[in-house]
């Protein structure tokens, strides 16, 4: 998908509740080609949900400094408009391809085809691993929407993005 | 049969932050039987109440799922890599 960036700030709308946050997330940092990537991928698996993990550094006690320097676009095996689950197979090879740099996984984003930007009840429900990044890609408009969360004992709290080169 | 763990980041706090631990059995059951000794917090996580593997984790010996082997009963050899990983699921 080729996107003029200056329009792509509309795209990524500011987080909508700074305060009142448990814990402080990090930023989830892309590069745009990643940005790109991403919604494409998104595109691509309509007109079900599609999916992918994102693979970065993390610090000692496993957060991520939510800088990105991989993003693996997985199948979705459920092939659903309603639901995804990443084949076990991608994300064994993302796992190794990230260790092998000293990296973890550090998040999975999905795609919304007639919703909002939001985790749904199952998005929460299923959210496994606390120190993940969850981000979201609403299809439901014109234009995608990209929204990011950090999900923990079914709490959801927004993450900020930034998209290096994104005027 | 010594192989090694490779636990998701979810699991490590049962098993001191490490992300991978060595075990031992001769099947992927028997390996998990010695990695709860040590570890009983995994127990809950890896084997549901009905004694099968636990939906949400996934469990590979090298590049094969155990779920298309023998699951639990799958066989390991000396250097064996199993991996867990979750699943990474929504709606």
């Amino acid at each position: 998908m080729e996107c003029d960036p200056r329009r792509l700030t509309a795209l990524i709308p500011s987080r909508t509740d700074p305060t009142d946050v448990p814990f402080v997330p990090p930023t989830l940092r892309l590069s745009l080609e990643q940005f790109r990537g991403i919604v494409a991928h998104c595109y691509d698996g309509l007109p079900n949900e599609a999916c992918g993990v994102l693979a970065g550094p993390v610090e000692g006690a496993g957060e991520p400094t939510g800088d990105v320097t991989t993003i693996f676009p997985c199948t979705n095996t459920d092939a659903s408009a309603r639901t995804y689950t990443v084949d076990s197979r991608d994300l064994l090879r993302a796992m190794r391809d990230a260790e092998s740099r000293g990296e973890e996984l550090i998040g999975v984003w999905h795609s919304h085809t007639h919703t909002d930007a939001y985790p749904s009840d199952t998005d929460v429900r299923q959210a496994m691993e606390p120190n993940w990044i969850y981000a979201i890609v609403s299809l439901k408009q014109a234009e995608p929407i990209l929204r990011a969360y950090r999900i923990r004992d079914g709490q959801t709290t927004e993450v900020d993005i930034d998209v290096a080169d994104l005027a | 049969m010594a192989v090694e763990v490779k636990l998701p980041a979810l699991l490590r706090g049962h098993a001191d932050g490490a992300s991978s631990v060595s075990a031992d059995g001769a099947t992927i059951g028997e390996v998990f039987a010695d990695l709860t000794a040590r570890h009983p917090g995994l127990a809950a996580n890896l084997v549901g109440d009905d004694g099968n593997l636990h939906k949400f984790v996934n469990v590979y010996r090298n590049d094969d799922d155990i779920r298309y082997l023998e699951a639990l009963d799958t066989k390991v050899a000396d250097g064996d890599v199993i991996s867990i990983l979750p699943a990474v699921a929504g709606g």
